[in-house]
């Protein structure tokens, strides 16, 4: 294809055997449009912005070793006796699903490599969709026109955390079914219907032998393929909308400056995808993950202590953990708050809320316009203060989910834990908002200063009379712009309260708390400098 | 020598000292205690041993468990626990006791073996009680596959709950824990199934045969300590926490510094 391109601006094209090629796909896929038109894309080039591709190579990397443990593993819970060459477990009767992930491990060249490079890959794929959702968070990113894109990609996390479960439960080891247990647990929690329910995830009492076949089909089919497809138009969504930018010189709403697809930005692209690959092998050849050989085959009757889910089922497994145990009684039925509430509602109103927060806050602020332009996290507050609330909550369920770690390691009391986390999951969200919400504003009033004033450069004079003042050097225009190009919304304001006829206004619904939202994201703001202080600063006694 | 004139201002430096001191006292009264002529085991043997024993407990027990063990505020009785028990306590550094906690922690043994066996001489001489095991009942039978195999199960049915699958240990309510299993010589970890420590179940002959807990100190022994970690390193053995954590620092840590770094070459003439 390059050949292609680059002919055409030398001169006539040699009849070679590669133009024929391309030209044969020409002719019946009508690649050199496609080429030109794509190919000259271009891409910003931000650290944060490769966030997401983490999130795709790791994606990649999980459906090929994926694909090759299909080969071997079967999703059966046949009880068997094992006899492969892990001693300790010889004779032990077990499920063909566990016995198959442990030929994997052992007895299958390089099975232990891939199995580990699968989960490890699972694990960072998963982080890195956290923090690819919290840089568009922080951004703005996800502002007109791409919400819907941002949709999808919540999507995407939800059933990454589903998948990573079900792919946590396949090999039927002793974690795996004290997980699936407290999943039973939390579908029979379900008012009215849970008890139904369960029956029909897992075709009858639990364990029964239906669920692991069931898990595979979800885990290997279903959901995958539902995430390949979101995934494409996930990705198709961001060329056509193009990718967003940071303010800065010659950077508009209506153009995108970066490199361009070919050859500089693919370039980078594949060589991070190969420092993707190489760190997930590494992990995956030398640090061991779920030793499931050590856990033993599930039994109902056996536990473990330490028994925890992969990390990012972690906050349900501490939400749980800190409940307190609630139960009422109706009607000779029980409702378990024990189990409904931290396994449902709580992760369910933190979720609806990041699915919900574009048109939240679009609502609030009113702003129907599109946005190319990123904001720098500290010039929206109250966003940034909202964010760091949902990670500071996030974070202590999270903690909770290993109390018991905790507290064998820094010799701490489980209970005293579990009630310092009680007491913090109310509490520190509004730390966190209070104290990232100060800091973005402090770092305002930086940039204004700096505006102002200038660059503190270090060098220390000594005036004539004696005053030691430090050099100040103007900032280039660049620069003042980047700190200055920010929008400053003012709050929205109820309208009269009779129109001009005298009438009473009737007001929207919601109305009221719309303007005390507004008000509450853009009253308190730092005053962006305006073009005449800046003047009558510079121009007259410089420093102080 | 810099330690430890650090530690002789611990405040249990006083009790450390004085607890050594009554451990000399004990060990040269044996010294210099007239030489018994050599005597056949049995009756004659365990008499002195519990005479012996009794003083030592006199002197280093009976403030917190009575003068006749039968136990006190600050001490459970200790009628009927045995010589196990005993052995198990002493050795392991457990008793004497140092300090109230929520939990008798391990720490540096203070008598000798043969200073435990007159104790536990003299604990069993008050009401009869589970034995010292003997070396045959604990030793380990090196390539038994079938043993290490009914171990671990026995294992994971009984103990891992509270010690871990790896036997790595883990967290009780109110600062209470079970410790590492990693260290623990075979002959206690015996002892401690025999007498069941403080928040343990004890799991006597009657409920789990000597076999059954030969082959679990076997599986300890053999398996939870001994075996490598075939995927490399263990990270502790702690199970998906550690494993989160790691991800979290090294994994991401890394692909967001390769993205940082990535980005920042950027060649200049092109960005404007
Ligand atoms: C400072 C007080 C204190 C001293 C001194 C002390 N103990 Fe204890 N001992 C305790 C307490 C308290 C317990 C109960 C531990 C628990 O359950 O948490 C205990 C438990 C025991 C047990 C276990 C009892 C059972 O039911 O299994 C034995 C055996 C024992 N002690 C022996 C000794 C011996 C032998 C000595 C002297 C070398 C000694 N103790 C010194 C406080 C003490
Ligand atoms: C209910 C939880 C529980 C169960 C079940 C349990 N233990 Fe323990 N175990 C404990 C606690 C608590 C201690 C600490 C006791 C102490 O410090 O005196 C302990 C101590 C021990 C010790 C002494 C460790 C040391 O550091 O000296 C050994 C050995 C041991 N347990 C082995 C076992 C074995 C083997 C089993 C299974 C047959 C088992 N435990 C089952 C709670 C448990
Ligand atoms: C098409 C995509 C995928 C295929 C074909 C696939 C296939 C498999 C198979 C066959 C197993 C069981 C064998 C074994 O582990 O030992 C497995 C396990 C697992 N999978 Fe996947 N998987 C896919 C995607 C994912 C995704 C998206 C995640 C998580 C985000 C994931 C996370 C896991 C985990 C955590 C295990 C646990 C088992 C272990 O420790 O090895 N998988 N996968």
């Amino acid at each position: 294809m390059s050949n292609a391109h680059s002919n055409k601006a030398t001169g006539p094209i040699p009849d070679n055997a590669a133009t024929k090629t391309a030209d044969y796909f020409d002719e019946r896929l009508g690649i050199y449009g496609a080429a030109k038109k794509n190919l000259r894309k271009v891409f910003p080039d931000h650290w944060s912005f490769m966030l997401g591709e983490v999130a795709l190579y790791s994606f990649i990397i999980i459906l090929l070793t994926g694909v090759w443990l299909t080969l071997f593993f079967k999703p059966s819970m046949t009880e068997v006796v094992y006899d492969g060459s892990y001693v300790p477990l010889q004779g032990i009767h077990m499920s063909e699903a566990y016995a198959s992930t442990l030929d994997i491990s052992f007895d299958i060249r390089g099975g232990l490599a891939i199995r580990q490079i699968h989960h490890w890959a699972a694990l960072i794929f998963v982080s890195s969709l956290f923090v690819h959702m919290f840089r568009i968070f922080f951004t703005g990113a996800f502002r007109k026109p791409r919400e819907m894109n941002w949709l999808f990609g919540f999507l995407l996390l939800v059933l990454a955390m589903v998948n990573g479960f079900t792919g946590y439960s396949l090999p039927d080891d002793l974690l795996s079914g004290t997980g699936l247990r407290i999943a039973e647990g939390v579908v029979l929690a379900i008012p009215l219907v849970g008890t139904y329910l369960q029956f029909f995830l897992f075709g009858g009492e639990f364990p029964g032998t239906d669920i692991v076949p069931r898990l595979f089909t979800i885990h290997v089919l279903l959901v995958p393929a539902i995430m390949v497809g979101l995934l494409t138009v996930h990705l198709i969504l961001v060329f056509y909308h193009k990718h967003t930018q940071f303010p800065g010189a010659g950077r508009t709403e209506k153009n995108v400056v970066g490199l361009p697809l070919l050859p500089v930005y693919t370039a980078k692209a594949g060589g991070f995808f190969f420092i993707v690959f190489g760190i997930t092998a590494a992990l995956g050849g030398l640090v061991q993950i779920n030793p499931i050989w050590s856990y033993g085959p599930y039994h109902p009757g056996q536990i473990t202590a330490g028994s925890q889910p992969d990390w990012y089922i972690g906050f349900l497994e501490g939400s749980l953990r800190i409940m307190p145990n609630w139960e009422t009684n109706l009607w000779g039925h029980t409702i378990s708050w024990n189990v409904l509430i931290p396994s449902l509602v709580v992760p369910g109103v933190m979720f609806t809320f990041i699915a919900a927060y574009p048109w939240l806050e679009a609502w609030v602020t009113g702003d129907k316009r599109e946005h190319h332009l990123l904001d720098r996290p500290r010039n929206v507050p109250v966003r940034t203060g909202l964010g760091a609330a949902w990670i500071a909550m996030y974070l202590v369920l999270w903690i909770g989910g290993g109390n018991d770690i905790i507290a064998t390691h820094f010799h701490l009391s489980i209970n005293s834990i579990t009630w310092t986390m009680r007491v913090l999951f109310f509490v520190a969200p509004v730390l966190a908002f209070v104290v990232a919400r100060r800091i973005a504003m402090a770092l305002q009033r930086r940039d204004k200063d700096k505006v102002l004033h200038g660059r503190e450069t270090g060098i220390i004079k000594k005036l004539p009379h004696g005053e030691f003042i430090e050099v100040h050097e103007p900032l280039d225009a660049e620069r003042l712009h980047f700190l200055t190009s920010h929008e400053q919304p003012t709050p929205a304001a109820l309208p009269p309260a009779v129109d001009e006829n005298g009438v009473a206004r009737k007001l929207k619904p919601g109305e009221k708390l719309r303007v005390r939202l507004s008000r509450w994201y853009f009253d308190e703001k730092v005053e962006k400098p305006t073009a005449e202080e800046y003047k009558e600063i510079t121009s007259g006694h410089g420093h102080h | 020598m810099k330690k430890l004139s650090a530690r002789r201002r611990h405040p249990l430096a006083a009790l450390v000292v004085l607890l050594f001191a009554l451990a000399a006292t004990g060990g040269l009264y044996a010294a210099f205690a007239p030489a018994k002529p050599a005597q056949a085991e049995g009756a004659a043997t365990a008499l002195s041993d519990i005479e012996e024993g009794k003083k030592l407990y006199l002197s280093g027990c009976s403030s917190c468990h009575g003068l006749n063990g039968q136990g006190s505020s600050d001490g459970p009785s200790l009628v009927g626990v045995g010589a196990a028990a005993v052995d198990f306590q002493v050795m392991t550094g457990r008793m004497p006791m140092q300090q109230q906690g929520p939990q008798a922690p391990r720490k540096p043994v203070v008598f000798t073996q043969e200073q435990s066996d007159q104790l536990g001489a003299f604990i069993a001489s008050l009401g009869a009680g589970p034995a010292v095991p003997r070396e045959e009942d604990y030793a380990l039978e090196e390539g038994n596959n079938a043993m290490i195999a009914e171990g671990g199960e026995l294992f994971r049915t009984n103990c891992s709950q509270c010690h871990n699958f790896a036997g790595e240990g883990g967290a009780l309510p109110d600062g209470k824990f079970a410790p590492s299993l990693v260290d623990v010589d075979p002959k206690h970890i015996y002892e401690a199934m025999l007498t069941g420590p403080q928040n343990m179940p004890s799991f006597p002959d009657t409920i789990m045969p000597p076999e059954q807990k030969k082959a679990i100190v076997t599986y300890i022994t053999g398996v939870t300590k001994d075996e490598p970690n075939p995927g490399g390193l263990g990270l502790g053995r702690l199970g998906p926490v550690s494993e989160g954590l790691f991800v979290w620092i090294f994994g991401l840590g890394f692909l967001i510094a390769a993205a940082i770094w990535i980005a920042a070459r950027t060649p200049k003439a092109r960005t404007k």
